[in-house]
């Protein structure tokens, strides 16, 4: 809980929802006719809309990017230490948005808010959305801004790729495109952790086949699990031995079955905090969407020429110890866009965080990416001079 | 700008494809894209001189050279480069092979351990040449191939490499007339430009 915000904090912040009633046809085939989107905004539009960044949520992210909703806030938003007056991505310059995509459980339309035709909440029955549907939301969320081109288009992890896909659908809406710890597509180890997590959602007994908002029950035990699963994908192996090693909570062995080493108390904590926050039908949404994320898939399983139509300038970030997005899946992207011919920088970015490092301020991390967001403010066209 | 990346410039034509292997903090293909149009990529590994080049716009990508360029498409690029960095890989001879896989022609610069003065203090003192040039001992250099011209050449005629230009420099990069009466002594830096 802050005391007093910091100078560098964007202070305390409003969710604003925003109401869309054009239906918008996703890739399923199934429709959502009208939408509401929650939306963060910091930093201040320029006159001719150019200076605004879309950053992109993760699987379990949010429109709360920075800054706190009230003074009792226990944490600021998710990239508090990316955002801010004079941080890497300068509210001072950028006008910043996030919002809860589509599917989410934050006060965007998802599977825990009232279907308009029943009344119920979705539930099970919220369609299945994928990256390219939320790209689709996001461009009409711009036109709402007025904004015809981002100044970029930002994500880690799952968020990445929404930056990747940007840059294919909407080539001539953004001018640079980061892709921070992502990859182009799932591998099949990748999918099966994510089935893990949700067989352990779908077999808890409170999950009532997704229908448990209406049975006053939560599949607690399903989504902590999930969670475990996934935290454990998040962290590396050398990151787990620094920061647990087989520390005990006591000095002796119980001879239980009770948690007794850190990491197992650790990953409980974890999931248990969790399971109560986040809603397990977007966990299983969220899943999918990565598992189906695939832009290459429909140019011929090429990924050159699925970014041959691509205009921005392009910078991917990864991180040494990640293994769930290795730097070598980063590596396909870049390798894929030099082939392509596009303007490309890449760096690696040395930490013993594992997948996670993308949301910790690592120094390099900061230089190189404050380097590139040098360029995209650099990039932003100077207004015209009035009157004349 | 350096003498040798000067003399490279000129060898680039304008609005080709370059690749410069060990950027450095991206002087030459800043150049090369403002002036010529190039459209370029840098590999680097040294922290500085990547942000050096994010910041100036360039083109880089972090990647160690020694693990090899196997994911570039061959003959992709209209020139590869490698100034100054030859002797600091592991396998200089398949570098210069892969430099010719994927570009149509490749720039090549190192120092000449030919030279005069290296020659003189091997001869002399009995131990490897230590010089402001080259100022490391032998056990903390990363220059761990070095050759002469006359080696490089030697090379150039067992792997059916074609040497379509050769400029000899001093160690400040000047082109001296002397230079050319006899290279594999007096020069201190080769620039060539190859092709198979």
């Amino acid at each position: 809980m802050p005391t007093s915000i910091p100078a560098d904090s964007v202070g305390l912040v409003q969710p604003q929802q925003l109401h869309f009633d054009q239906p918008l046809a996703l890739a399923s085939g199934r429709r959502l006719d009208s939408y509401t989107l929650t939306v963060e905004t910091y930093g201040t539009l320029n006159a001719d809309h150019s200076n605004a960044i879309l950053i992109c949520h993760a699987l379990s992210g949010n429109h709360h990017l920075a800054g706190y909703h009230s003074m009792d806030d226990p944490k600021p938003g998710w990239w508090d230490s990316a955002i801010g007056p004079g941080k890497v991505i300068d509210t001072n310059l950028f006008f910043v948005v996030g919002l809860n995509n589509l599917g989410g459980c934050h006060g965007s339309t998802g599977p825990n808010q009232p279907n308009p035709d029943t009344g119920m909440p979705y539930g099970p029955d919220f369609p299945i959305v994928t990256v390219p549907d939320w790209v689709e939301s996001q461009a009409r969320l711009a036109d709402r801004f007025g904004i015809q081109q981002w100044a970029a288009v930002i994500g880690g992890s799952l968020g990445g790729m929404q930056a990747l896909q940007w840059a294919i659908d909407y080539p001539q809406r953004l001018r640079h495109c980061i892709v921070i710890a992502a990859a182009a597509k799932l591998s099949a180890q990748n999918i099966a952790f994510n089935e893990v997590a949700r067989q352990a959602i779908r077999r808890d007994p409170q999950f009532y086949d997704g229908h448990y908002y209406g049975e006053n029950a939560i599949p607690k035990t399903g989504l902590m699990l999930a969670r475990m699963v996934g935290h454990i994908t998040y962290l590396s192996d050398d990151g787990m031995r620094e920061k647990f090693g087989r520390d005990m909570k006591s000095g002796t062995l119980n001879f239980d079955l009770s948690p007794q080493f850190e990491i197992e108390s650790y990953l409980q904590y974890q999931g248990e905090r969790f399971s109560t926050t986040f809603d397990a039908n977007t966990y299983l949404l969220m899943t999918k969407a990565l598992d189906y994320f695939d832009p290459a898939a429909s140019y011929g399983d090429n990924l050159t020429e699925a970014l041959h139509g691509a205009q921005c300038k392009f910078k991917v970030i990864s991180f040494t110890t990640d293994w769930r997005f290795s730097p070598e899946r980063s590596r396909e992207i870049v390798d894929a866009l030099i082939d392509a011919r596009k303007p490309v920088s890449y760096a690696e970015i040395d930490s013993p965080q594992g997948h996670d490092a993308f949301l910790i301020p690592i120094p390099r991390y900061m230089e190189v990416f404050g380097a590139c967001m040098k360029q995209v403010g650099a990039d932003i066209p100077r207004s015209k001079p009035e009157g004349r | 700008m350096r003498v040798d990346l000067d003399i490279i410039q000129n060898w680039i034509k304008p609005g080709t494809r370059v690749l410069d292997l060990g950027c450095g903090d991206g002087e030459l293909l800043s150049y090369l894209g403002t002036h010529k149009q190039v459209e370029g990529y840098g590999l680097e590994i040294n922290h500085d001189n990547i942000t050096a080049c994010l910041e100036a716009g360039v083109n880089v990508i972090e990647k160690d050279i020694d693990e090899g360029l196997a994911t570039l498409r061959s003959a992709s690029f209209d020139a590869v480069i490698m100034t100054q960095a030859l002797q600091v890989m592991h396998r200089p001879d398949l570098i210069v092979d892969e430099m010719l896989r994927i570009g149509k022609e490749c720039i090549v610069t190192f120092p000449n351990f030919g030279h005069w003065r290296a020659r003189s203090y091997l001869a002399l003192r009995g131990k490897m040449p230590v010089s402001k040039f080259l100022p490391y001992t032998w056990y903390n250099t990363p220059n761990i191939h070095f050759c002469t011209f006359k080696d490089f050449e030697r090379l150039c005629v067992e792997r059916n490499i074609h040497i379509l230009d050769r400029t000899v420099v001093d160690n400040e990069h000047r082109d001296r007339w002397w230079l050319r009466l006899w290279p594999n002594m007096l020069g201190e830096i080769a620039i060539y430009r190859i092709t198979r």
